[in-house]
């Protein structure tokens, strides 16, 4: 990639097929985005199932499973309330799967070039269908426990009648934006911090083909600021996942508390 | 001017947006700090809070992000 001086930070998200090829005939074709997914879940599954022996007196992995069961479970009884229980599923898989995928997809497996890591929650695709599920959840349920009566939702209960003709189109949009919103911020924030990444490596290569003593500066700069964005990428993975759940919680929360 | 270099301008542009979002999300952790400090027993009940407010103006700094990478790779 760091060939001729051209950077293409875009490369490293292309999807393309391990076996097979994409064509008119097969439809579906085994790519690198459904290996890393495989991956993902492996990790989540092996994860997991260390974790869940029972034991009366627990080991640390058992701990550490309990502990992210307890966490999400916390997060979701205090944005939904008593009835919070129903929707920890789902909230528990978003969470989870969103952390490793983030995760794994900064691993620096680099080094053995069909080793390299694909982040697959750098595709909207991923995020993007998370976020449909969070909205199917959320209007199911508020149509379903509520009715029609759902949509009181947008009206502010106590205000004066003129600001409740202002207010309800706006809060009308602010709904109708939240599924892109939702689906889009783990998407941008991974995506972002690759690409800032893939740069920043290519500067690496570069500086280090430049043969000079202002090479080497540039190295060390690049080096220094790469090291410091690894950190910063682990910290953005652990936040989006956290904020992805506690917002499906709390627009779950919505729908089945209204107000 | 020709179509390349209007569209490296508007990129250039575009990412004023995500230094907006830099003030944004400081500001949500600064007022957080402040607080915090000043009750520190309180902090913890408001983690989620302080999340919530931290993604919600991170997400027009990404969008930024978002429009300058489509001014330069899908047009």
């Amino acid at each position: 990639m760091a060939a001729e001086g051209k950077i293409d930070p875009m490369h490293q998200f292309v999807i393309e097929p391990i076996f097979g090829s994409f064509g008119h005939n097969n439809p579906f074709v085994f790519t690198n985005s459904a290996l890393w997914t495989l991956v993902v879940l492996a990790t989540i599954w092996l994860f997991m199932f260390g974790g869940m022996k029972r034991e009366l007196i627990p080991g640390r992995w058992q701990v550490a499973v309990e502990g992210l069961i307890a966490f999400v479970d916390d997060m979701v009884n205090v944005s939904i309330g008593p009835e919070g229980k129903k929707f920890v599923p789902w909230v528990f898989t978003a969470f989870v799967f969103l952390l490793f995928a983030n995760l794994i997809g900064n691993m620096p497996l680099g080094i053995y070039a069909p080793l390299h890591p694909f982040t697959v929650t750098a595709q909207f695709t991923f995020t993007g269908v998370m976020s449909l599920i969070t909205f199917a959840i959320v209007l199911g349920v508020g149509f379903w426990k509520h009715g029609l009566h759902f949509l009181t939702l947008f009206v502010p209960k106590d205000a004066p009648l003129i600001f409740k003709f202002v207010i309800a189109p706006i809060e009308l949009i602010s709904f109708l934006v939240r599924p892109f919103s939702l689906g889009l911020r783990p998407f941008i924030a991974m995506f972002a911090g690759h690409v800032l990444l893939d740069v920043f490596g290519n500067f690496v290569v570069q500086s280090l083909n430049a043969h000079s003593a202002g090479g080497i500066g540039i190295w060390l700069l690049s080096m220094a600021f790469i090291m410091f964005v690894s950190m910063i990428e682990l910290l953005v993975a652990a936040i989006q996942a956290y904020v992805f759940a506690i917002l499906t919680s709390l627009y779950i929360g919505e729908a089945v508390n209204l107000h | 001017m020709d179509v390349a270099s209007a569209k490296l301008i508007g990129a250039g542009l575009a990412a004023i947006g995500v230094g907006a979002a830099a003030a944004g999300v400081g500001y949500v952790f600064g007022s957080f700090l402040n607080s915090a400090i000043r009750n520190p027993a309180a902090s913890d009940g408001q983690q989620g809070r302080l999340y919530i407010g931290f993604a919600a103006a991170e997400l027009l700094g990404l969008m930024a992000f978002a429009v300058a990478m489509l001014i330069l790779f899908a047009f």
